[in-house]
């Protein structure tokens, strides 16, 4: 009986430690890029975006320099900027990572702009992308797709 | 021959100043909703454009309803569907009172979002969002009439070489169509429901 107890627990734990909390989260030298996730699109005549949260827990800065993925032919980071109730998009460059810090793309601030659709982002389906970084190199995560009108990774 | 010099003299200083006055206030598009808060008890929006279902609609259509309105753009990947997506939220929060309050997504880009194109679009995030374009000149009226900003930019990688800056708060206006407030871009669900609810 104990010895059955023992396997159960044994086993547990090791799915614990296999599943950590934070499901979506992968480790990059000095990084760890987590909860990314997309906007399904109706077609592929529109783009989309992808956000993602990006931690350096090095001493040093890095730089998100590219983005690359299957599903878009150009994938570039944006920037919005809303002034008096005004909002505009523009390129936002190469993204610096501050050491000991996050920097945590979101709507209204920074994403990755998902430029000439390759298939359409459909709910519920993933697709993966790569993070390149100047130190770090390059990242690999699977990005789940949530609804048209999703405002966060949660849902 | 003298008097009919001096008229016309007359008259060009008054077009001068007429040129100046509409040249400065477009200049100061980009300051209408702020302008806004200083002065709200007397907008009322007018305009005459096209539902997503291919019909022709005016403020009048809607008269009897609070109505939210979010000018925006299909193409929009970041603030449109997320301000779509919190509006569709709030229908849901909203339960019976939802029957009180239109929203409404107006779209400056005109060029490309055509009537088929809105329906597709606004379909997708909620069965009560009505989506309205028309023509370039009924959506600049629109928006003039609603103080609202928004501008075409030129982006070589965005799609057709172009983006749209707009403004981005949900205006709030009285079953007598009246403004009343906007909500800035980003306030949640749940403040807009409770903001509107203890209005009805
Ligand atoms: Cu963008």
């Amino acid at each position: 009986m104990s010895r059955v107890l023992f396997n159960t627990l044994s086993s547990l734990l090791f799915l614990l430690f296999a599943f950590p909390a934070t499901a979506e989260s992968v480790r990059g030298g000095d990084l760890v890029v987590e909860a990314p996730w997309a906007r399904a699109s109706i077609g592929t005549s529109r783009p989309s975006a992808a956000y993602i949260t990006i931690r350096n827990e090095g001493s040093s800065a890095d730089v998100l320099t590219g983005i690359e993925t299957e599903i878009s032919s150009m994938p570039e980071v944006h920037e919005i900027k809303t002034n008096d109730n005004v909002s505009t998009m523009s390129p936002a460059g190469p993204v610096e990572i501050p050491a000991k810090d996050a920097v945590k793309l979101a709507p209204g601030g920074l994403h990755i702009m998902l430029i000439g659709l390759q298939r359409a982002l459909v709910e519920g389906e993933r697709f993966p992308m790569t993070l390149i970084f100047e130190k770090a190199g390059r990242v690999n995560v699977s990005v789940p797709i949530y609804s048209l009108g999703a405002s966060g990774p949660e849902e | 021959m003298k008097t009919v010099r001096l008229t016309l003299w007359g008259a060009v200083v008054v077009a001068s100043a007429a040129f100046l006055w509409l040249y400065t206030s477009q200049g100061s598009n980009q300051r209408f909703v702020s302008e806004l808060s200083q002065n709200t008890d007397t907008l009322r929006p007018e305009f005459s454009l096209t539902d997503h279902q291919g019909n022709a609609v005016t403020e009048q259509t809607y008269r009897g309803k609070w109505l939210l309105v979010f000018f925006g753009f299909t193409n929009c990947p970041d603030i449109c569907p997320t301000t779509l997506g919190e509006l569709a939220q709030l229908m849901d929060l909203l339960g019976p009172d939802a029957q009180k309050t239109q929203p409404l997504f107006i779209s400056i880009d005109p060029e490309r979002d055509r009537v088929e194109t809105m329906a597709e679009y606004v379909s997708a995030f909620h069965p009560s969002i009505v989506g309205l374009t028309g023509t370039e000149t009924e959506v600049t009226a629109t928006a003039k009439s609603f103080k609202a900003f928004f501008e075409k930019l030129p982006q070589e990688t965005a799609p057709d070489g172009y983006t749209m800056g707009h403004t981005s708060a949900v205006y709030l206006i009285s079953p007598e169509g009246v403004f009343v407030r906007t909500y800035s871009y980003g306030t949640s669900p749940e403040k807009i429901a409770a903001d509107v609810q203890q209005r009805l």
